[in-house]
């Protein structure tokens, strides 16, 4: 399997499906947008995009993909999660929308909405672990990871400002989470290094 | 070189957040009860107006930014973002909705316009915008301000979705026509369109405008909200057409699932059963010219 291109799913009931769908291409995936079980079942890997958390969870409930999806991650399909992807693989929420669930399968706990409202989103730059140059990164709204477990690998904090020493991407095993939104900045490096942990395992 | 100092309201940062709601549903609310109920039903964000646009319509009178209050109110009840409406041109209102700390300015011809001649220069604030449209020209107008989303407008407090088809198609369909034309056909449609060159350039190149488009203005069930976005819309403002319907709840649930499926029938029959009444509604074109929203801004 591992010269054939893997099929890398987006969880597409709610978020910015279309931008991470865009640079899965870009980095040499094949693609598919995710809504139904089945589709579940045929995807190598999966992307859950940014978008609203509470949304999103609501939508997996009502359409019954929270069962294949926990069952997914649990057998060690490779994920990645980008802002309410990131709250969506944690194990924790704090901050969380009344009766608010996850799939989760990252051993941290994450706080929501934790750099404010979005007169505070902001940009900048940050250093992500192994790469000599950094990351321009984009919060939106975004969370951050309050507390992370001991097989949990920090791979960026916020460098800077107030919320100096945050953090904002981590991995454990086949499972990918960044706070930030590589997928609106044109920088596929995040992307390429999911999909290269997607062609480790399959 | 790297910039570690954080910068806020990028176009990016203020962009990014309407690529972040879109295949979702805003909800007009007028109580916290209510913004709970929209947000319990799935909404990605909730819209805080003192009141919606059917009463505002039935009510007459000058229509206003909110109570501070009750946008305090709101914005402590959930948990989504928060957006609030400030009248065309009326930059103070624009200012105090974000000291407040709405996330999301619109600046709605649904309210009564505060200056017939100039739009709110939304570039000089962090907090972005979203403006009403009724064709490309006006959109790519309102992006040159500033906004950072647009909707189409429709006719909104009617019930009636046949003004947001129209809008969407004709926004849709300038599109289409820019994507065929030639570089020097685009100097003369940037003319027509009395829109800068060199977006309608962009947008004749990406074949899409440069920030997300959502509808509005008189969807006010499932088969109304997939409908808008078959027809491109790349997410849905419910206004009157929830709280002023038989069971809001389950309408908002239902609007949401078929905005999220608004490709398979199967789903939009499904979560179409059992929602009680519509709102009742009005025809636009039982509405006298002077009084429809739609021909508020430029």
């Amino acid at each position: 399997m591992s010269t054939a291109s893997p099929l890398v799913g987006v969880l597409a009931v709610q978020g910015d499906v279309r931008e991470h769908l865009g640079v899965l291409k870009a980095v040499g995936a094949r693609t598919l947008a995710v809504r139904r079980p089945e589709e579940i079942a045929r995807v190598d890997a999966l992307v859950i995009p940014g978008g609203e958390s509470t949304t999103i969870d609501k939508l997996v409930r009502a359409f019954e993909l929270q069962g294949p999806l926990r069952e997914r991650l649990a057998a060690g399909m490779p994920a990645y999660g980008s802002c309410a992807g990131m709250i969506l693989l944690a194990d924790r929420v704090t901050d969380a929308a009344r009766d608010q669930q996850t799939l989760g399968g990252l051993d941290i706990t994450v706080r929501r909405n934790a750099f404010g409202r979005q007169i505070d989103s902001f940009e900048q730059d940050i250093w992500y672990a192994g790469w000599p140059e950094p990351l321009r990164a984009v919060f939106i709204r975004a969370p951050w990871v309050e507390e992370a477990g001991e097989s949990v690998e920090v791979l960026a904090r916020v460098s800077g400002g107030r919320a100096e020493g945050r953090i904002v991407a981590v991995r454990q095993g086949s499972l990918l989470a960044t706070s930030f939104h590589p997928e609106v900045t044109g920088d596929v490096r995040v992307h390429a290094q999911f999909v290269e942990m997607v062609r480790m395992v399959s | 070189m790297s910039d570690t100092a954080p910068t806020t309201g990028t176009a990016r940062v203020k962009r990014g957040m309407a690529e972040m709601l879109k295949g979702g549903v805003i909800m007009d609310v007028v109580t916290p009860a209510q913004a709970k109920i929209a947000e319990d039903a799935g909404a990605v964000a909730v819209m805080a107006l003192e009141r919606v646009p059917a009463d505002i319509r039935a009510q007459g009178g000058v229509s206003r930014m909110s109570d501070p209050d009750m946008i305090d109110g709101i914005i402590d009840a959930v948990s989504i973002p928060v957006m609030a409406k400030a009248r065309i041109g009326h930059f103070v209102e624009a200012q105090v909705l974000a000291a407040l700390g709405v996330d999301y300015i619109d600046e709605s011809e649904v309210l009564t316009p505060a200056d017939y001649a100039n739009h709110i220069d939304k570039w000089a604030f962090d907090v972005p915008f979203v403006c009403g449209a009724t064709n490309l020209g006006e959109a790519l107008r309102r992006i040159t301000e500033g906004a950072a989303m647009i909707r189409s407008k429709g006719e909104a407090g009617t019930g009636d979705v046949s003004n947001a088809t129209t809008h969407m198609r004709q926004i849709r369909g300038q599109i289409n026509r820019l994507r065929s034309m030639s570089p020097d056909e685009l100097y003369v449609a940037a003319k027509e369109l009395q829109a800068p060159y060199d977006l309608v350039v962009e947008v004749a190149q990406a074949g899409k405008l440069p920030v997300v488009l959502f509808t509005a203005g008189g969807i006010a069930t499932p088969a109304d909200a997939a409908m808008m976005m078959q027809l491109g819309a790349e997410g849905v403002f419910v206004g009157s057409g929830i709280f002023k319907s038989g069971n809001p709840a389950e309408r908002a649930a239902a609007i949401v699932k078929a905005t999220t499926f608004h490709d398979d029938p199967d789903v939009i029959a499904k979560v179409s059963r059992g929602l009680g009444e519509a709102m009742v509604g009005i025809n636009v074109d039982d509405i006298p010219q002077p009084h429809r929203l739609a021909e508020r801004g430029w």
